[in-house]
């Protein structure tokens, strides 16, 4: 077991060091760059040579990149150019971090816990009507695009019926007090319940647009698995037991049933930061995704650079729980 | 108005009723825009209590449909079940699913053919027992759990209270069945079917399972239904043998009356295509020739007709009925042309069994 956790962490740093020089180098291959983003048509060529300079721009990329090393190791990750000029990357990280956290788990937890429930519910229905039905919704859910998606129930419910707010996280004038950067939480953590209400409602569309392709997809694995699942023999031997349907379903179904399940979730965590991207842009929610955006229009390398990096961190580690995760429910799994 | 849901045991024996009797039972599989498929045709057998009956035949000619319609486990949609199965007195095909469920595990239990598969490899086997004990004798986890370990002891499981926690995976095929042995037996239940309990097992295996089961049955009264393609494995157990062929009881007799008078050209195949000990290495068995692909519906004639080397005229255009045998007692037999001597395959079959 540590053996394993040894080997896998070896692996993850090693991947995340390809990915830092590919992503240094292809940042530079971008058209344009931070001078220019900065300057726009302005400037002198000395203006532009200055800036460059001052950015360390003007050096071979292997040396801006080994220098781009050296601070991390310090502990500086280096100043953003465009997003929020002369902060350090891994603050607008930090900062950014709560609000998509918060959104992307309340996302995952609405498809989650409606994509299971439902797929069981096709499977033990198959080939009537509710089954076809909500198979019809889901590849509806995998087709529609995020970004139209968010537009619609923004429209729709924001603009149109005013029931939900449009964009943001919190109402003009309610502010809570910080804990954990997650408002909601810190609501309720805080016990200040007409904040954490506030934030839910600003949660609501833009977790309910970003949850519709995790849902659609765990939704269809739910349904095939616990579909094979059902002819087994061991199933079978179950019902010959006399079983109620409640442990025959929890215990033998289900329990084998989510082991592909567990899988598609952690995949589809990677889906769920690009889905992020979309929709906070929409939903003008403070997050990630939105810096990702303002990033990529200013060109702003470091904060770039340091972004995609921890999300693929993120990613790694996640899917490193889902391993264990999968070993703890399926025995025949074994670590090593 | 409807009967009783169970009939006292003394009622019902007095009244010389069989614990199980299963009357004109027939299975069809239906498929939109396809013909029903006839697994099972119009079959009526008895099991009294404490018995043990076989029903033999080869793969494919209803054994496995029947004993999932006696259990109520066919599938729930696309077949159509006719007849009656009366198990102490009530027609368990009359029953809710709430009431089959309380019977299941209770008083009718199963064992079935591939143990590597028939356990559920994420749960720990201990839980596997105690769910049985748990549902039916309302047993709390402890007591549960030392019930399990006592079970699985008595079914020749190893270090038993260790294995309670072990998973399905880090067993041997044979300690499996075993353990499938124990959790259908957890509850005592009065019937006992054991679909093919051994065809995936070893030779050795089998031999040791077929003689637990029979050690099991004998000593708790239970009545054994049990499935087998392979008449040897009848030999030492059964009192009585149902021969199935297409999905209709061709021949049926006691035990000693079928191995010595075998009367239908079908089971003679049977008994000669049994492997014996003493016989040369690499002798070839002698099968039945054909197969049961090649059948006739039995609507048109005698199923077994196309394979068998007496089969006349009268045989492709009538299909005989099951009818009793002058001869032997309680012996019937389908068939328009009955095999007259025991034949000497026959007796090298039973002398076989005999070492
Ligand atoms: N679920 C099913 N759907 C359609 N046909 C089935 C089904 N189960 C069994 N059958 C058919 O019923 C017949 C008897 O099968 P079975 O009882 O499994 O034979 P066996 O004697 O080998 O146990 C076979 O022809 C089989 O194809
Ligand atoms: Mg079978």
């Amino acid at each position: 077991m540590l053996g394993y956790l040894i080997r896998r962490i070896l692996q993850m740093l090693l991947a995340l060091g390809v990915l830092s020089i590919l992503l240094f180098a292809w940042l530079r291959l971008l058209p344009g760059g931070p001078v220019s983003a900065l300057l726009g048509d302005r400037g002198t060529d000395e203006d532009r040579a200055n800036l460059e300079a001052a950015l360390g721009l003007d050096q071979p990329i292997y040396v801006q990149y080994l220098k781009f090393m050296g601070r991390i190791f310090h502990g500086e990750f280096g100043p953003s150019t465009g997003v929020r000029p002369g902060y350090d990357a891994m603050e607008i990280f930090l900062d950014r971090l709560p609000a998509t956290i918060e959104l992307s788990f309340l996302a995952m937890l609405i498809a989650v816990s409606l994509a299971i429930p439902l797929g069981y519910l096709a499977a033990s229905k198959r080939g009537r009507l509710l089954d076809n039905g909500l198979i019809a919704v889901s590849l509806v859910g995998v087709a529609i695009p995020v970004f139209f998606l968010a537009f619609v129930l923004k429209y729709y419910f924001a603009v149109k019926l005013g029931v939900l707010p449009p964009s943001g996280r919190n109402s003009i004038g309610i502010e809570g007090t910080r804990v954990t950067g997650m408002f909601l939480l810190d609501g309720v953590l805080t016990g200040e319940w007409d904040v954490a209400w506030d934030a839910a409602r600003h949660l609501i569309l833009p977790a309910l647009a970003l949850a519709t392709i995790p849902f659609a997809v765990i939704f269809r694995i739910t349904r095939a698995s616990v579909l094979e699942v059902l002819d087994e023999d061991y199933v079978r031997t179950a019902r010959a037991k006399g079983l109620t349907s409640r442990v025959l379903r929890g215990r033998h179904v289900l329990r084998n049933a989510l082991i592909p399940v567990v899988t598609t979730i952690g995949l589809q965590i990677g889906a769920l930061l690009s889905g992020a991207v979309l929709t906070e842009r929409v939903f003008n929610v403070r997050g990630l995704g939105q810096a990702l955006a303002l990033g990529f229009e200013t060109r702003d390398y470091t904060v770039l650079q340091v972004l995609v990096m921890m999300a693929a961190l993120i990613y790694i580690v996640v899917n490193l729980i889902v391993d264990l995760t999968y070993a703890f429910i399926d025995p025949r799994v074994r670590l090593g | 108005m409807g009967r009783p849901q169970s009939v006292p045991r003394r009622t019902a024996q007095a009244a010389g009723e069989p614990m199980l009797r299963v009357e004109d039972l027939s299975i069809k599989f239906v498929r939109r825009g396809q013909e029903p498929t006839i697994a099972v045709d119009s079959i009526s057998f008895d099991v009294q209590a404490g018995q043990t009956v076989g029903l033999v035949g080869e793969s494919g000619c209803g054994k496995s449909v029947t004993a999932l319609a006696i259990m109520g486990l066919l599938p729930p949609r696309g077949n159509r079940v006719e007849g009656e199965i009366h198990f102490d007195g009530t027609d368990l095909l009359s029953l809710s699913d709430k009431q089959m469920r309380d019977r299941r595990g209770q008083e009718l239990a199963m064992v079935f053919q591939d143990p590597l598969s028939s356990l559920n490899p994420v749960v720990p086997l201990g839980v596997q027992v105690c769910e049985v004990l748990e549902r039916h004798k309302g047993m709390r986890h402890g007591a549960a759990r030392r019930r399990s370990a006592e079970l699985l002891d008595k079914v020749g499981v190893p270090d038993p209270t260790r294995r309670l926690d072990e998973y399905p995976h880090q067993l041997s095929g044979g300690m499996r069945q075993r353990a499938l042995i124990a959790m259908a037996l957890a509850c005592e239940p009065r019937l006992l079917i054991a679909d093919e309990p051994t065809t995936a097992l070893d030779v050795t295996i089998q031999a040791q399972i077929l003689a637990l089961l029979k050690e099991l049955v004998t000593e708790s009264g239970t009545a054994l239904v049990m499935i087998t393609h392979d008449l040897g494995v009848v030999a030492g157990l059964c009192d009585q043998v149902n021969v199935l062929y297409g999905g209709r009881i061709v021949e049926r007799a006691d035990r000693f009356e079928l191995f010595a008078r075998p009367r239908h050209p079908y089971t003679n195949g049977l008994l000669a295509s049994i492997p014996r000990l003493n016989s040369p290495r690499g002798q070839r068995l002698k099968p039945v020739p054909g197969s049961v692909a090649d059948n006739i519906p039995w609507q048109v004639g005698c199923a077994f007709s196309p394979r068998c080397g007496a089969a006349s005229e009268l045989c492709r255009a009538e299909a005989p009925h099951l009818e009793r045998d002058e001869g032997g007692a309680g012996h019937e037999i389908r068939c328009h042309h009955p095999v007259g001597r025991p034949s000497e395959s026959a007796d090298d079959a039973r002398s076989a069994q005999d070492e």
